[in-house]
């Protein structure tokens, strides 16, 4: 099945994305990521002013299969997290790039952005587990 | 749905002043007012309590009970769980009075028959998984890992090394394993599966660096029906770094009198009597997470313990290095009777046979469906279970695990465990277990290939199904977000 992976973003193995807006970066997870776990029921999401080093666990995504850890991709500061859709959970499954967003993050350390997977990479990495 | 095929609860069908015939004899008991004993203030002035007739209750009863599947009325290949049938001559040593009308506080000297049940149902568990001594306390599998992780944690901690805070996990996991290891405060690693879908030693090596591992819980054979091969290393590994290593006893029914966890390294392990032992897997309990440990971890065993001395058996309660008890009194009894009734009807060789019945049986479905269905890690022989991946179906007609095993029902069949393991995409873990005849195997395998054809042919008819049960699919989602669980009459009056 054709993913929806956009070129412009950068992703980790554990299918979270990364989108970059000057020195603050937008988290979510991958298409693949929200079709694979099923309808997404509920999202544990940090405070802002939380601090994340690289591969720290941020929250947690339950859907009707199971309930998985959120990674982060990069160290830095939550400025935000969108507990706006925590009530409408679906909106990760039906929009995973925009209105699912998780939380921005204010990078640390930019070039840890650059060793992220380019959309390539994570597609190879997707496929491998079936698509 | 034209017809309302909701079954309405007891409380609907009750109407006012309805009874069944009573027939107890009158009360010798003085009559004493609930008001004067209680308060009137502590009364209810309305109870509404069902108001049924006799047939009123066998029906609705009945009607439950037909709605319910069972092992009793079908095939039943959950992964995982071992549905095996259960001899009815289980329940029946289970229900002499000798054993079901017993007094947990009666005197050890009256109760010396069912004292030795235990004490040498115990010692044949030990046996089995080539370990020192067992207890029968833990009420389930879950129960029995965190009561391991309770030993294991004291022995640490009689040893000063209270820095080991760390359970190192596999991937493959049941999710019980995490669960348990953090309930009892340690903090949980995960490690990654190879590309065998067995333990990476590379991962392994990794967790246990730093010194501060207490425990591997490891499930061998492992989630994906596979047998850890490297299994004596891993123990070394572990042991040399201090830790100990846990088995998750839940594929046991994989392994009785071919190879025993005792003898591969490990420390403790927990059986899952309702599994293995053909004890009835129920709603909750009673049941029998039963936890074998080596000379180590004795100490740590729950009390009271059983002892013989002579002829005599006796509970021994002083022990002071025990973890304490985890169950009242001493476990479910009529659960391990009817596991021991279970154990000396097959005996040793039958033991053996099962195992190996069980594991005929799940690579014969392995090798018959492999056209079909991609086997996880394309393993060319797996132990009592086969994991299957539906990615073929999802790319060729959209169609998930979850509409296979809903599809399934339509045949008869009880669905397989879906998901699960989650390093498995797409999982459809089948466990057919030794009590199935190859009629019945080769049925449900027809159903598997005619689904199979289906989502090539006409997909939809999979991903809508279930077509010819009571409930069509129900909407998961739903249940967990808007989860309702209050009463309210089905019908209006």
């Amino acid at each position: 099945m054709a993913q929806n992976i956009p070129a412009d973003l950068k992703y980790t193995k554990s299918h979270e994305w990364v989108r970059v807006e000057g020195d603050v970066v937008v988290i979510g997870i991958t298409d693949h990521a929200q079709d694979s776990l099923g309808d997404i029921v509920y999202l544990d999401l940090p405070e802002a002013g939380r601090v994340l080093a690289k591969e720290d666990t941020f929250g947690e995504v339950e859907s009707v299969k199971a309930v998985s850890e959120l990674y982060s991709p990069v160290s830095g500061e939550v400025v935000e997290a969108n507990t706006g859709i925590q009530d409408s959970t679906e909106v990760v499954n039906t929009d995973p790039y925009e209105g699912g967003w998780l939380i921005k993050v204010r990078l640390s350390d930019p070039s840890e952005v650059e060793a992220l997977l380019s959309a390539e990479e994570y597609g190879a990495v997707a496929d491998a587990e079936g698509h | 749905m034209s017809k309302d095929t909701r079954e309405p609860l007891i409380f609907d069908v009750s109407r006012p002043g309805r009874v069944a015939a009573n027939l107890l004899p009158k009360c010798d008991v003085p009559y004493q007012s609930p008001s004067e004993l209680l308060g009137a203030e502590s009364l209810r002035e309305k109870l509404p309590l069902p108001e049924v007739s006799e047939l009123d209750v066998v029906r609705h009863f009945t009607h439950l009970s037909q709605r319910n599947y069972s092992i009793d009325a079908g095939f039943y290949p959950l992964g995982s769980c071992t549905m095996k049938y259960n001899p009815k001559i289980n329940e029946k040593t289970a229900g002499l009075p000798g054993f079901a009308a017993l007094h947990p506080l009666q005197p050890q000297e009256t109760v010396q028959g069912a004292l030795e049940l235990i004490y040498e149902l115990q010692k044949m568990l030990a046996e089995i998984c080539g370990m020192k001594a067992t207890t029968l306390q833990p009420s389930a599998g879950a129960h029995g890992e965190l009561l391991a992780m309770m030993m294991v944690q004291a022995y640490h901690a009689e040893r000063g090394d209270t820095q080991r805070n760390i359970v190192v996990i596999p991937d493959s996991a049941h999710g019980t394993n995490p669960a348990s290891a953090a309930r009892c405060g340690f903090k949980v690693k995960g490690i990654p599966s190879n590309e065998k879908g067995c333990t990476d030693l590379a991962g392994l090596e990794k967790a246990l660096e730093g010194g501060n591992v207490a425990a591997l819980m490891l499930t061998n054979p492992n989630t994906v029906g596979l047998f850890e091969s490297d299994i004596q290393q891993i123990c070394q590994m572990v042991h040399d770094a201090g830790g100990l290593v846990y088995c998750d006893g839940a594929n046991m029914n994989a392994m009785l009198g071919l190879t025993r966890p005792g003898d591969m390294g490990f420390d403790v392990m927990h059986f899952n009597l309702h599994k293995t032992f053909s004890t009835p897997h129920g709603g909750g309990g009673p049941g029998c997470g039963a936890v074998s440990v080596q000379a180590n971890l004795e100490p740590y065993l729950p009390v009271p313990t059983v002892e013989k001395e002579g002829d005599t058996f006796r509970w021994k309660f002083d022990n002071s290095k025990s973890v304490g008890k985890v169950h009242s009194f001493y476990g479910a009894f009529l659960i391990a009777v009817r596991a021991y009734t279970y154990i000396l009807s097959l005996g040793k060789e039958g033991l053996r046979s099962a195992s190996e019945n069980a594991l005929i049986n799940a690579n014969y479905i392995r090798a018959r469906l492999a056209d079909y269905y991609d086997v996880a890690y394309n393993a060319p022989i797996c132990m009592h279970e086969v994991v299957f991946s539906a990615n073929r179906q999802k790319r060729e007609g959209d169609v998930r695990a979850m509409d296979i095993s809903k599809r399934l029902m339509d045949y008869g069949f009880h669905p397989p465990t879906n998901y699960f393991p989650l390093i498995v995409p797409e999982a459809l873990m089948i466990e057919p277990t030794e009590t199935e005849s190859k009629q019945t195997i080769d049925s449900f395998i027809e159903a598997m290939i005619a689904i199979a054809k289906e989502t090539q042919e006409n997909p939809e008819i999979v991903r809508t199904a279930p077509h010819t049960t009571l409930v069509s699919r129900l909407d998961e989602t739903m249940a967990v977000k808007n989860l309702d669980l209050r009463y309210a009459p089905l019908f209006e009056e």
